[in-house]
């Protein structure tokens, strides 16, 4: 891994990047194209159409087009980034992700004067995806990231998994994440992302707006507004497992620049 | 009442040989079987959040099976009255491990339960239901039916139609979305509630 440790900044203790195992990572997901629970992804993206993929990158962009995954990912270095995750839910793991710094991805399309955003959109396949059949949420699903924090190094579109294919229930082929957000940030199986001028929709946002905002940063002090988010269980430590201390921004300070003289009680 | 049908009749029949302890018995082997399974299956990613979910989803199905008592002796003269006993208080020992679970393995600390019960309307509704259910537990024996006489009993008990409500919309309220299962306990329970509503009187003939 490059720098995985040093990434994640010094206070943080190194066996607490431990990464969960490749079972626990593949059958506890929260994919809700698939179903509610937490074992339906597991249980249903194997019908998931991942070949061909392509990605369709519009907006504010220099060079527009349909990206065959391969050409989007061309000349550029994929790395292991070992990252803890932390859902929204109070439960986190540690997850050895591989893939590229969407900073380099944009910069690859061109980024144009006046583009603000950016905005991210999940495939939807109705046919082989039993929760958008039961329109258990708005499909698509939809992200977004304020450019900054697109462009920050620790944000990366994960193509792997413990250096194997990414699984599809982690979201295959190509998914973003964003370490210092609570996991509904990094949306998955990507298919189109577009350079816009304003704050796009994001789906949870959409959903329930007093219960997630468009930031969502991983912070200890600002409670979901049915539980509390001061404390974590790491995925892995069985029946009698102690709660964990949530660190602000996931435990990545050097994102809080990004924050500055922002409310992040108002903007949550 | 209606006239039971031979079959009912039979099964009728085969249940007055089935002592009522048996539902204990199966309740506590189902109750320390699922610990048990938490506590060692490793395909159980998250075992304390499944085993809260295990003890919480028992106590709503023992409560509508304890609903369904009266309904299925009216409408289909089945006859499981001598078992309704074991079946209530049942939910109350499941829903009193589900809380222990989310007391002691999921939150952990005393003044974090206090704050969720304060703070937090689903946690609030769920120990409210809990609450509820401690005078019918206490009261749940042929002493307390002759000391309180069979009307106050009777209409204590019907307290439980107040824990089946707070127990259906505790579980559509700790959902993330709208979740399918949730609404069909909230329906289920409805339904059952509905049926003890009294009945229009039939138009003079």
């Amino acid at each position: 891994g490059l720098g995985a440790a040093a990434l994640a900044g010094p206070a943080v203790a190194q066996e607490d990047l431990e990464p969960n195992t490749l079972d626990q990572i593949t059958s506890y997901n929260n994919f809700y194209e698939f179903g509610y629970d937490k074992e339906d992804p597991a249980a249903h993206a194997d019908a998931m159409v991942i070949e061909p993929w392509s990605v369709k990158v519009d907006g504010l962009v220099d060079r527009p087009g349909d990206y065959a995954l391969a050409d989007l990912l061309d000349g550029l270095e994929v790395e292991e980034r070992i990252y803890r995750l932390r859902c929204v839910e109070g439960w986190s793991m540690v997850i050895p992700w591989n893939g590229v710094e969407l900073a380099d991805v944009l910069a690859k399309v061109g980024v144009q004067e006046g583009a603000r955003f950016v905005a991210f959109e999940t495939t939807v396949q109705p046919e082989v995806m039993p929760g958008v059949q039961r329109g258990v949420l708005d499909f698509p699903y939809v992200e977004g990231l304020r450019l900054d924090e697109a462009q920050h190094p620790l944000t990366i579109l994960a193509t792997g998994l413990y250096g194997e294919s990414l699984p599809k229930q982690n979201g295959a082929p190509i998914r973003l994440v964003v370490p210092w957000k609570y996991g509904f940030k990094s949306i998955k199986s990507i298919v189109r992302i577009s350079l816009v001028e304003q704050q796009p929709p994001a789906t949870w946002n959409l959903t329930n707006p007093s219960e997630y905002g468009f930031y969502s940063n991983v912070n200890p002090t600002v409670d979901h507004p049915r539980w509390s988010q001061a404390t974590e269980r790491r995925i892995g430590g069985g029946l009698f497992s102690s709660r964990q201390p949530t660190l602000m921004f996931n435990g990545y300070d050097e994102v809080a620049g990004l924050y500055e003289g922002m409310d992040l009680a108002e903007n949550f | 009442m209606a006239v039971p049908a031979p079959l009912t009749q039979t099964v009728n029949g085969w249940l007055r040989v089935v002592p009522p302890w048996t539902l204990y018995v199966l309740g506590a082997l189902y109750m320390g079987w699922l610990f048990w399974r938490a506590a060692t299956d490793v395909a159980l990613v998250e075992p304390i959040d499944w085993l809260e979910r295990a003890y919480g989803l028992a106590s709503l199905q023992l409560l509508v099976a304890t609903l369904a008592v009266t309904p299925l002796r009216r409408f289909a003269g089945l006859n499981l009255l001598r078992f309704r006993r074991a079946l209530g208080l049942l939910v109350f020992f499941f829903v009193l491990a589900h809380l222990l679970v989310w007391a002691l393995l999921d939150v952990q600390a005393l003044g974090a339960v206090w704050a969720d019960i304060v703070k937090r309307p689903y946690v609030t509704i769920g120990m409210a239901a809990f609450l509820l259910l401690v005078p019918l537990a206490v009261t749940s024996n042929d002493r307390s039916l002759r000391r309180l006489g069979g009307a106050v009993w009777r209409k204590l008990h019907k307290l439980t139609y107040a824990v089946a409500v707070l127990g259906a919309i505790h579980y559509v309220w700790l959902a993330r979305g709208f979740a399918l299962e949730p609404l069909v306990y909230m329906g289920l329970i409805a339904g059952l509630l509905a049926l003890r509503l009294p009945a229009p009187r039939a138009a003079a003939a």
